[in-house]
């Protein structure tokens, strides 16, 4: 049974938030180590040349240099973007770390029932958890929390997996079969159980819980890779632009100073997007964390916005996993209301979700009331043998159940072979053909009519494949069906392929021929027998409900097991790639204003005809340069929600995508920082800055 | 600005377009090693020169196999070409008796031949015997067109193929690439030069009484021949000095015309090839969309800025355009669209005086040189040119549409993006830096002819051009000095092999890759969207790389020709 109940989400980080912001600050010092920073090549060449103007600072303040209050906020700047550039990384941590530290709290203090002799599960010692070596045999008994990841060996506990996912609801944890699996740091809250450690010590699955939502051990993703050699490359070529500016100046019989061109040479590197880069990443995993889907990696998330057919289980993702009654088809000569009521009646003790669901469809769509049992009524529960439930009430025996059951069982009180009304076995051959299933309906031995029960297809999944379908993205459904079943559900669901009557095998060779093809596949799963199927995948999430072995298998865990979530996670996955690509493209759209504020000013004393390019009117040459570099520092400031936040995704095609995209980041790009030197121009002459 | 003017700059772009697929179709043919209409006649030299060679044509090549059998080829290009211009005043063919090239010219010149770049710091008539044209340049003007076009095809496979680590055979596509694409084309073409009164002789220049009772002597010589392969194959490199300006390279308004459709019209086929290739034809139209969208803002402009002319002039009461440094013969309009074409494409030939235009004028073709010789480009170096723009470009906007970069099914990643943005990098390396050190060695600055911001521009246009393997001059300076001679190699040399190894190793990488089927999520590469999104990020590094050191020569000229001063 799927829980419905999701996790209370955590809100998302603000800047306002002093419990992130406070440490933040303090962290943006802190990684000022150049060390530390040299991974991120933009804010590393900012910190070099930050420094080097500091020294230069220093020395015109012993030599008292005329400029000296102009030179020192351009030194202040500098290191203020480069704080906010750590600000912004502190940030996007910050909300993991908070996680964590609850989560290690829960390792460090748990301890264990370490069993002594293993032939003999009565006789255990205390042990601190975090001692268990894997292999040992532990005792967890009610009120345990259970010291490490493992495997049931013996008994059966209701186990509280709140600490790992949020959800109170209670899951079953037994020996043998799938849901054998027990995670360190949850609480077994019924029973005694007997479970083999697997983990060893600092890989368990709390460890590396904790270590994804710290980012300890953030790797950079391939295209994080791939764009960090494109802002170094950038950034190499406006070495080249401004170190060669003063042999110009020189030919032309002028000069300009380090700091000047310090100022140009930094407007003009992506800063922005180098600031924010690994913010974003981080941003994109905590965006699955609080979605309660862990990556194992940066590398799935990337490869979840690149997937495109997804291999989807029907129950529970495509229908609600319980066939449900959708209709009552009374044969001729009995009366709706007749059929209804016996229908009704017959089920009225039956508990099973089809039983249930006859009631709610009786009282929902033909208005007919739950009866109160009868003081002489019998039920009959629903046997293997006979295939029938129902109830006998006086002389009426009402039943239902497969249809060959009902027509054996009017034969039978009858006496003599009960002939089906032809409408009977039309109904029956209708339902059959759509994929449902049919169930007759008999008093007696007259056949009353026949119970249409269905798979229902979830009522908003039809929308969300056709907008998976515009994102390019291929649906396909497995199920156990058979082919006519499926081939109903899929074509109702709008899927684009489905599997019927699948096999792990069936899926593991479906997703190589995809793959052979040139696809990226996601699935989700929780078997063991998924386990090679998840690891095959590109992108395999597995239930935190599902088995230690899929759980290996898989490179995404979805703590709510909840497998509709897999489309959400290929969202994400795309979100960040999106708030990468628009960030860069708005970073470096934006060094045609700072080009327009400070070569003008650069210039104008050689030749006083280049004011014509200072189309904003910035006041001073000291002025727009200054304007420059604050616009530059504190764009940092003000895209940090967006990079946290990530921009927004809608499933349009790629190329509306695009346009819009490239309307906003790009076209916005070059005109903003128009309109923000213009502003912070007017706002440094106001004050008298320079 | 005239109406006939117009009529002409839509013409030729039409021309263009309508031999595009004509070509394009042949020439996929020819690299597929298909059978084309001249394989009866050309089929058996193609297999007798295997033989001879040792080259089997079925064994392909890495893309590491390829490159260096290119390189070797480069080699002895440069050896054959430095030897002949040392020794050739004891050689024959030199009825002037010209005497030997010095080193460091002879240097300059090999480089500039194999490099398709056909920088000429020397007077052909007055510097060259027969020998060297033809057997020294003319056979180069063959290779290196070739070498570039075959480039271009190696990296189109890289593209078109999957899950393979071969790209060609380097031998059997420059054999057929010259055999099938330019011989047939130059022999027709020549023929067509010869009659509108080019020579084509190899008899001693001629001695002519002038009407002053002086005497003159006209250079002639075997000019047709190299004529036709110097615009087919982008290489500009003259017969005389005055390049297509002199009326023995240049003969007729016709002659004009035909040389401007002959820039272009193999470096817009290899858009088709590229199409036809990668299997969707509409992928090669969008390449040739970007290109043309930055070709005819080029000629707006550039045509603007002649016919609007000089405002110095204007305050005088003179008016009418700049024809300053045009032949008549030609007028503005066909000198500011050959001067457009020659430098997008980086042939280089030149029919006026890029130094006289107007400062705006002139910087187009230098902006044409800067953007890296894509808008068609050098054939095959403007296509594998471009090509790595589209790299830099689709993998920065194709990350806004949620999914790793792909173009025409392949992905974008960290290597292809890392060698696009090694060869992106030598343009600002090479002009910016060499300008840099040029400015402010005095032996460099007194070869300038123009002081200022002029003489700036013209020593911008020198590095500008020979990175960009265009060799068109914009005159003024005097570039046969050391300092220049073996700079400008450098940044021809760098200019064309840093460009053309990492583009090889993308070619590598890209055919190693399975190829992506596209989908509704796929970047779209065929629409309006595509091209203006490749024109921006062209524009925009190009800009942005260049702008500080346009600013200081063509902008600054304008703005102060605009307030009377000139330079």
């Amino acid at each position: 049974m799927k829980s419905n109940v999701m996790r209370k989400r955590m809100p998302v980080a603000t800047l306002l938030d002093p419990k992130i912001a406070i440490p933040a600050i303090g962290q943006a010092f802190i990684k000022l180590n150049p060390m530390t920073l040299v991974s991120n090549p933009v804010i590393f060449v900012l910190e070099i040349v930050s420094l080097l103007t500091t020294v230069l600072l220093v020395r015109d303040l012993m030599s008292g240099s005329p400029d000296l209050g102009f030179s020192f906020q351009i030194v202040i700047w500098l290191w203020f973007t480069v704080l906010f550039a750590n600000f912004a990384e502190a940030v996007a941590e910050g909300r993991g770390k908070a996680q964590a530290d609850t989560l290690r709290q829960t390792r460090s203090e748990t301890r264990a029932k370490r069993i002594v002799m293993p032939d003999n599960y009565e006789v255990y010692e205390g042990v601190v958890a975090e001692d268990l070596e894997q292999g040992d045999l532990v005792v967890i008994e009610a009120g345990d929390i259970v010291p490490g990841d493992g495997e049931v060996i013996q008994g059966v506990a209701s186990v509280n997996e709140a600490a790992i996912t949020g959800e109170s609801a209670p899951v079953i944890r037994e020996a043998g079969g799938d849901r054998s699996a027990v995670t360190g740091g949850t609480t077994v809250i019924s029973d005694r159980i007997v479970v083999r450690i697997t983990s060893s010590q600092g890989s368990s699955f709390l460890d590396r819980m904790i270590a994804l939502v710290e980012g300890a051990e953030r790797q950079k993703t391939p295209n994080e890779i791939a764009l960090n050699i494109l802002l170094a490359g950038l950034t190499i070529i406006f070495v080249f632009a401004t170190v060669t500016i003063p042999s110009y100046a020189a030919y032309a019989g002028g000069s300009i100073s380090v700091i000047v061109l310090v100022a140009l040479f930094v407007t003009l590197i992506p800063t922005t997007i180098g600031a924010l880069l690994s913010a974003i990443g981080i941003a994109g995993m905590d965006r699955l964390v609080r979605f309660n889907v862990l990556a194992m990696s940066g590398r799935a998330v990337e490869a979840a916005g690149d997937v495109d057919t997804l291999l989807i289980d029907k129950t529970g993702t495509v229908t609600f996993g319980d066939r449900r009654a959708t209709e009552i088809i009374p044969v001729p000569g009995v009366s709706e209301k007749e059929a209804v009521e016996a229908a009704v009646l017959a089920s009225n003790a039956d508990e099973t979700p089809e039983g249930r669901s006859i009631i709610v469809l009786a009282h929902d769509k033909y208005g007919v009331a739950r009866k109160v049992a009868a003081k002489d009524a019998t039920f009959i529960e629903f046997s293997a043998t006979t295939r029938l439930s129902g109830v006998d009430i006086g002389g009426r025996k009402l039943r239902k159940g497969a249809v060959d059951a009902v027509v054996k069982f009017a034969g039978e009180q009858a006496g003599r072979n009960v002939p089906e009304p032809p409408a009977f076995r039309a109904a029956v051959d209708r339902i059959a053909r759509s994929g449902g299933t049919p169930l007759g309906i008999v008093e007696n031995d007259r056949l009353l009519g026949v119970i249409h029960l269905k798979d229902v297809v979830k009522p908003d999944i039809k929308a969300r494949f056709a907008a998976m379908r515009r994102m390019g993205i291929k649906t396909v459904m497995i199920t156990g069906d058979n082919p006519v079943t499926a081939a109903a559900i899929a074509s109702e669901a709008g899927v684009d392929d489905f599997i019927a009557e699948a096999t792990p095998e069936d899926k593991l060779r479906y997703i190589r021929a995809e793959q052979s093809k040139g696809h990226l596949v996601a699935m989700c799963g929780d078997g063991t027998n998924d386990a090679p199927a998840l690891a095959q995948a590109d992108v395999g999430v597995c239930m935190q409900s599902g088995t230690q072995a899929a759980r290996e298998a898989g490179n995404m865990i979805d703590l709510d097991s909840n497998p509709t979530k897999l489309i959400e996670v290929v969202e994400i996955g795309k979100q960040l790639l999106m708030t990468r690509g628009s960030l860069t493209t708005f970073s470096i759209a934006n060094d045609v204003a700072k080009y327009f504020a400070i070569i003008p000013a650069m210039f104008v004393v050689i030749y006083p005809q280049l004011q014509t390019l200072n189309i904003m009117q910035l006041q001073s040459a000291q002025s727009a340069i200054l304007s420059a570099i604050i616009f530059n520092a504190l764009i940092i400031i003000a895209l940090i929600p967006l990079a946290l936040k990530g921009v927004a995704y809608r499933p349009v095609g790629a190329a509306a995508l695009l346009r819009r995209n490239l309307v906003i980041y790009g076209l916005g790009g070059i005109i903003i920082p128009f309109v923000g030197i213009k502003l912070i121009d007017l706002a440094v002459n106001a004050l008298h800055l320079v | 600005m005239t109406l006939i003017g117009w009529f002409q700059i839509a013409l030729y772009c039409a021309i263009i377009v309508a031999l595009t697929p004509l070509l394009g179709g042949y020439m996929t043919r020819v690299f597929n090693g298909e059978r084309t209409f001249l394989s009866p006649v050309l089929r058996p030299v193609e297999v007798v020169l295997y033989g001879v060679g040792g080259v089997d044509e079925k064994r392909e090549q890495s893309w590491v196999g390829y490159t260096i059998a290119m390189l070797l080829f480069h080699v002895g290009g440069f050896l054959i070409i430095y030897f002949l211009m040392r020794y050739q005043a004891a050689l024959p063919l030199n009825p002037a008796e010209m005497s030997a090239v010095a080193e460091d010219l002879s240097f300059n010149t090999a480089v500039s031949f194999i490099t398709n770049t056909n920088w000429q710091n020397y007077g052909g008539e007055s510097t060259l015997s027969y020998l060297v044209q033809m057997v020294g340049l003319t056979h180069q003007n063959f290779l290196s067109a070739a070498t570039g076009i075959v480039l271009a095809v190696a990296l189109i496979r890289g593209f078109a193929r999957a899950s393979v680590n071969t790209v060609g055979n380097f031998w059997v596509d420059v054999t057929r690439c010259t055999l099938y694409v330019l011989l047939p084309i130059c022999i027709v073409y020549t023929l067509f030069l010869v009659w509108q009164g080019m020579p084509q002789t190899l008899g001693a220049y001629v001695e002519a009484a002038t009407l002053e009772g002086g005497k003159q002597t006209i250079a002639v010589g075997p000019v047709a021949s190299q004529i036709a392969i110097k615009m087919l194959g982008t290489n500009g490199g003259g017969f005389f000095n005055a390049n297509a300006a002199h009326p023995f390279e240049n003969p007729t308004a016709l002659s004009n015309y035909v040389q401007m459709l002959s820039i272009f019209v193999l470096g817009a086929a290899l858009t088709n090839v590229f199409g036809r290739m990668v299997g969707d034809q509409r992928q090669g139209w969008a390449i040739l969309a970007i290109m043309g969208v930055l070709f005819i803002a080029g000629v707006v402009i550039c045509y603007w800025a002649e016919a609007r002319g000089n405002d110095a002039f204007t305050a005088l009461g003179l008016t009418g355009g700049n024809m300053e440094g045009k032949e008549v013969r030609f007028g503005i309009v066909a000198s500011a669209l050959f001067a457009v074409i020659t430098t997008a494409a980086s042939c280089g030939a030149v029919n006026a005086m890029h130094d006289s235009f107007t400062a705006l004028g002139g910087m187009i073709p230098l902006i044409n040189i800067q953007l890296g010789e894509v808008i068609i480009g050098g054939v095959g170096a403007g296509m594998y040119g471009m090509l790595l723009f589209v790299i830099i470009a689709i993998f920065v906007a194709g990350l806004m549409v949620g999914r790793t970069p792909e173009y025409v099914g392949k992905k974008i990643e960290a290597k292809e993006v890392k060698m696009a943005m090694l060869a992106i990098l030598i343009l600002p390396l090479m002009i910016l830096g060499w300008t840099a050190v040029a400015v402010v060695y005095p032996p460099a600055v007194a070869s300038m002819a123009n002081p200022g911001p002029h003489g700036f521009t013209e020593v911008l246009y020198a590095y500008t051009s020979q990175t960009g393997n265009n060799g068109s001059a914009f005159g003024g300076l005097t570039g046969n000095i050391f300092f220049y001679n073996v700079t400008g190699a450098v940044a021809m040399l760098v200019g064309r092999f840093w460009m053309i190894i990492p583009a090889m190793a993308i070619a590598g990488s890209l055919a190693a890759k399975k190829t992506v089927p596209p989908s509704g999520g796929t970047f779209p590469t065929t629409g309006g969207l595509f091209v203006g999104l490749v024109v921006g990020v062209i524009l925009i590094v190009g800009g942005l790389t260049f702008f500080p050191a346009l600013a200081l020569g063509p902008i600054v000229e304008h703005l102060a020709m605009i307030a009377g001063t000139t330079f």
